[in-house]
């Protein structure tokens, strides 16, 4: 996969991962350029479309269009299912995600894409072990914080 | 605000973000986004240092500002500082920021790079993780330096857990992606083989990955792999579904794994062994026959994941297209999924039946489809469906059906969407010519196309099937009735008149007879649409005029009436005025033999790949036009066959004269031994001059027509790989600061040049090398500069004498060329060469480097002088600047050479900054003399160089900017 962007139906981009070096004015480009294709597309047409020399997966849920461009080998119907796997994971993890989750918690949505996927080549299938990588990170994480005054929170102290 | 679920973070960027999002407009977002950076910079420099949650807090919200879309600059320090943080969650937002915004800011990298070597070594398996993404993300160069060589060792190590050697494999994957050559193969490769064994079948689904991609590069080192994806592949597709827990999806066993293994299968051709054959072949009938259970559920997701397998393995069975069995069962799977319900199937079915169309096993059962796909056209409802019926019926056309598809295509081009109609106009016009039987099918074809879509017929199409008719003389007599007849209704596209021009043009007078389109009723019908024309159009029609005045003399009257109009000779457009004057006198001073000779009938063209294949290629991207071969052998055979020798030109007939005086070449040589045209009528002069390098007779069109772009895909007939003149442009450059040395070279053929250039004239000497034992026969070296280019016009004028046509094996021929400079001009003139070795037919052309610098006189100036003269031409136009980055090492005393070479003084002491190079010389033309100054500035530190040009005349300062930096 050469990268992940889920977008909204506005046009805001929530993550994009890029799986290949680009630079940032070639990123903006295409990230625009993509949108705006996938965007003007209707509910019932077909979640493969030929972008580039490149083979774009899309597929909408809810307000948020998560979309993969793959290469001309790749198999298409295995990476739709990858985005639902990314989905049910998130899923899981939010309880019943919603776009909002992914803004507010955009690292929480990084750090398990990351545990899902690398390279741009799917790391681990099962839910079981991703959640579970992930679960430990929190389990780790709320080891570390130590209670702090919500005027500190705000960085008021 | 949403309660943050779980982990809960930092409640200060929860408020920020809710901020942003409370934004009313866009405006408003930048002032909050440009408080919270001066916030957060004020903290960075702070007296007061940062504990570990601050820093982590802030670099998260600079990471939630820069995928906002906002550029950063600062934080990069902070985010390195968390990575060396002991805190989990600390370390882990570090990495991600570094992920997300890294540059290769080298300093940085090397803290980057020890950090995450501190992490690979704790043997903490959630850092060795985080540092493991850290190097998949970045993946630079410098990371693959770094970690390349580590990696393998504990993606093998024996007590390596198994999420980190999931980990550890994708990072080498990623690394061997960017820099293979960091990635040493060795004793790991064989232990990376048998992970496909390994018990955790992540494990086997991150390795299958790493493994897909080492063995297309290195086959033989994972050869064993085979037998093993094999054995892997059979034991889940025989698996009850709920055998392999987690791992199956929707009641599907391990899909993804499955489709890697049989990606990985498909680096290879099919197994020897018979045993692991035999099994591969169960495990594709099985999967096969799973196709047609009924669903183990109704969710897509079920499906989904199925048929990915499926279509992966009918991939599989495509690739190795071996057992004819399996691919007509593929076959007939795809031909169910053609009118399945889910678009998604059909799109895919389409897509993957045009590789099976290339396959001799299954090419008739996939065209047994036809209609289905034909349908598909008419009523897919989603354009990228209907792109791929499109690609399928090009892919499944043969003779037996060309008609029939050919006829649907246009038809659907009607109606088709704007964004494919050019592409289905090359696939039309591609298929038309190869399987035409009869060219007055092939004629109607595309002058249909034309009619249908005459705004996406591109100029390939047009030029390619003038010179099949040109080739062709059994279609002549049709082609000119044909375009007689579609010009005769009221509104034609412009694109047929640019045909049905050409060929009145040349073919005419066989239609001439009929009083129905006689010679006067053709040029009045041609000069009907003459005014409705673009400047280049008209400007092909007043060829045709005078083609016409040869062909017919009964109306040369009427035809120097049109031209004698002050609508032709005083026309604003130099081009139409200056055809319109000399085709007058043309038609007035000339006998009817030199009319004949000079308007002789266009000799065929030398034979070449369609230049509208390659165009389609360009378009597709290699690897989607199949055949291409099969193509090539059916066009030599029947529509361009037996045509390729008769293309010489008639340019050079003399022998060579031993020209001694290289180095002595007078004041003005040249214009005693053959006066130079004048520059308004050259065009006449070099018509009639004898030595004059024109090519073939004269051609009714302009640069527009075949001269360049023919030559520009020159990608001729021989086994040899062809030379295009593009690539020929590296070869200008090489010669633009020297006058001696190979410009070409290929198995066969050197050739050497060795040149002097004095005030606007030149000489050139070209050696042309045999380096077989062969003869090269019809040896025919041709200069090309092209005059009917408006740019080219009568720019530069070039002189020779022919070679001797045989050129023994081991021998060398010379050719002198001289060369006298009318008035600047841009493109390089274009040297071809056309001759016989052994049975084939070679075809060359490069870019002869006379440039525009060559005639430049070098001028010394003091300090003084050369600022007073910077000033004056300080006019926009007058200036040219460009700013690159070196290409080559920035050596003081070798850029004082290039710029000598170059043509112009260097001047010393005149630049305040003694770094800097300045120059100053003349441009000798005929018509005149053109001051330029130029300034290079170098900058060690970036690798840069500015260079600045100030010439009297915005074309010089253009070309001499653009000629001279690409020599640093």
């Amino acid at each position: 996969m050469r990268f992940m962007l889920l977008f909204s139906r506005q046009g805001k981009l929530r993550l994009q991962k890029w799986y290949l070096a680009t630079s940032d004015k070639e990123k903006k480009k295409m990230v625009r350029e993509l949108m705006q294709v996938v965007l003007a597309r209707k509910p019932k047409m077909c979640s493969f479309l030929e972008w580039r020399d490149l083979k774009v997966v899309y597929k909408r849920y809810a307000s948020l269009y998560f979309c993969c461009a793959i290469e001309g080998q790749d198999n298409e119907l295995i990476t739709l299912e990858l985005i639902h796997r990314y989905v049910e994971l998130l899923d899981k993890y939010f309880g019943s995600v919603c776009e909002l989750d992914i803004i507010f918690n955009f690292e929480k949505a990084y750090f398990i894409l990351d545990e899902f996927l690398m390279g741009g080549e799917i790391q681990d299938t099962s839910k079981k072990s991703v959640l579970k990588a992930i679960e430990q990170a929190d389990l780790l994480q709320e080891e570390d914080e130590s209670p702090r005054s919500v005027l500190e929170e705000m960085g008021l102290a | 605000m949403p309660a943050v679920s779980k982990g809960d973070g930092m409640r200060g960027l929860a408020v920020f973000i809710s901020d942003i999002r409370n934004c009313k407009s866009k405006e408003a977002e930048i002032k909050r986004i440009n408080k919270e950076l001066a916030n957060i910079r004020s903290k960075f420099k702070g007296d007061k240092a940062l504990d570990g949650y601050s820093k982590k807090k802030y670099v998260c919200k600079l990471l939630f500002i820069f995928l906002l879309g906002h550029d950063i600059d600062f934080g990069h320090m902070e985010a390195v500082n968390l990575l060396s943080s002991n805190r989990y969650t600390e370390k882990q937002i570090g990495y991600l920021f570094i992920s997300v915004l890294v540059n290769s800011n080298s300093e940085l990298i090397r803290l980057i790079n020890n950090a995450i070597k501190n992490d690979l070594a704790s043997r903490n398996p959630t850092f060795m993780g985080l540092a493991l993404h850290c190097i998949a993300n970045v993946g630079s160069r410098e990371m693959a330096e770094a970690f390349a060589g580590e990696i393998p060792k504990i993606l093998v190590a024996g007590d390596t857990m198994d999420s980190v050697k999931q980990s550890a494999a994708l990072c080498l994957l990623r690394l061997y992606r960017t820099s293979p050559d960091f990635v040493p193969m060795g004793d790991w490769t064989s232990r990376v083989v048998h992970l496909l064994n390994d018990q955790h079948l992540g494990v086997v689904t991150a390795a299958t990955s790493l493994i897909t991609t080492l063995a297309q590069k290195n086959p033989e080192e994972f050869k064993t792999s085979v037998s093993l994806a094999v054995s892997r592949l059979s034991r889940i597709v025989t698996s009850a579904s709920t055998d392999l827990q987690d791992y199956t999806y929707y009641f599907v066993p391990a899909p993804w794994l499955s489709v890697k293994l049989l990606r990985l299968l498909q680096c290879y051709p099919p197994p020897e062994d018979a045993a692991v054959r035999g099994r591969l072949t169960e495990c594709l009938e099985t999967i096969l026959n799973k196709a047609q259970e009924p669903p183990k559920s109704k969710k897509v997701q079920h499906s989904n994941a199925k048929n990915a397998v499926l279509f992966e393995a009918i991939s599989l069975i495509i690739h190795h297209d071996s057992e004819p069995n399996l691919l007509v069962r593929a076959c007939n799977q795809l031909g169910q999924f053609l009118q399945h319900r889910e678009t998604n199937l059909r799109y895919l079915a389409l897509e993957s039946m045009c590789t099976l169309a290339s396959s001799e096993f299954s090419h008739e059962a996939v065209k047994t489809h036809i209609e289905t796909v034909i349908n598909a056209l008419k009523t897919e409802r989603d354009v990228s469906v209907r792109q791929r019926a499109v690609d399928l019926l090009y892919a499944m056309c043969d003779r037996s059906n060309a008609q029939q598809i050919v006829a649907e295509m246009l038809n659907y081009l009607e109606t088709a969407d704007y964004s494919i109609r050019e592409e289905i106009v090359l696939k039309v016009a591609i298929l038309a010519e190869k399987y035409a039987v009869d060219y007055t099918w092939y004629v109607d074809t595309i002058l249909n196309l034309i009619r249908i879509a005459g705004d996406y017929v591109s100029e390939e199409v047009w030029y390619r099937v003038i010179q099949i008719v040109i080739n062709r003389d059994d279609v002549q007599g049709y082609a000119a009735k044909t375009v007689f007849e579609a010009l005769q209704a009221p509104a034609c596209h412009e694109n047929l008149v640019k045909v049905g021009g050409y060929i009145l043009g040349e073919f005419g007078n066989l239609i001439a007879g009929d009083p129905r389109s006689s010679p006067l009723i053709q040029f009045n019908l041609l000069h009907s649409k003459f005014h409705l024309c673009s400047v280049p159009t008209r400007a092909l029609l007043l060829s045709t005029y005078i083609k016409f005045v040869n062909l017919f003399p009964e109306i040369k009257t009427t035809i120097q009436d049109v031209l004698r109009s002050d609508s032709q000779l005083k026309n604003a457009d130099v081009e139409l005025q200056q055809r319109a004057v000399e085709y007058l006198r043309l038609s007035t001073i000339a006998s009817t033999d030199i009319l004949a000779t000079v308007l002789e009938e266009m000799p065929p063209f030398p034979e070449r790949e369609s230049s509208i294949l390659a165009k389609l290629k360009k378009k597709k991207g290699p690897g989607t036009v199949t055949d291409l071969e099969e193509i090539k052998k059916e066009r030599n055979s029947d529509v361009n066959g037996g045509t390729e020798s008769t293309a010489v030109n008639a340019s050079t007939v003399s022998t060579p004269s031993p020209s001694a005086d290289l180095l002595g070449l007078g004041a003005a040589p040249l214009t005693s031994s053959a006066p130079p045209p004048s520059s308004t009528g050259s065009l006449l002069v070099d018509v009639f001059s004898d030595s004059a390098s024109v090519v073939a007779p004269l051609a009714p069109g302009s640069e527009d027509n075949f001269a360049s772009p023919d030559l520009a895909s020159s990608e001729v007939v021989s086994e040899e790989p062809a030379d295009t003149v593009h690539d020929a442009d590296e070869l200008i450059h090489k010669f633009v600061c020297k006058n001696n040395g190979v410009l070409f070279e290929n198995q066969l053929l050197q050739i050497g040049l060795k040149s002097e250039f004095r005030q606007n004239l030149g000489r050139m000497f070209i050696f042309y090398g045999n380096k077989t034992s062969t003869q090269f026969l019809n040896f025919t070296p041709t200069l090309i500069f092209n005059f009917f280019l408006l740019n080219n016009l009568s720019r530069l004028n070039l002189q020779t004498k022919p070679v001797d046509p045989t050129v023994d094996g081991g021998a060398q021929v010379q050719q002198v060329v001289n060369i006298e400079c009318i008035s600047d001009f841009m493109e390089a003139p274009i040297l071809n060469i056309q001759f016989r070795y052994g049975g084939t037919f070679q075809n060359i052309s490069v870019k002869l480097p006379i440039t525009l610098n060559k005639f430049f006189q070098p001028t010394e100036m003091a300090s003084q002088d050369f600022f007073q003269r910077w000033k004056q031409l300080s006019n926009p136009q007058q200036e040219m600047q460009n700013i690159f980055k070196a290409k080559h090492p920035m050596d003081t005393e070798i850029t004082k050479a290039k710029i000598i070479g170059f043509g112009s003084a260097l001047l010393e002491e005149v630049d305040p900054n003694p770094a800097n190079f300045v120059g100053a010389g003349i441009i000798h033309t005929k018509t005149t003399q053109i001051g330029c100054l130029l300034r290079l500035e170098p900058n060690l530190q970036a690798q840069m160089y500015r260079l600045t040009l100030r010439t009297s005349k915005e074309t010089v300062s253009q070309r001499l900017c653009e000629l001279l930096s690409e020599q640093f």
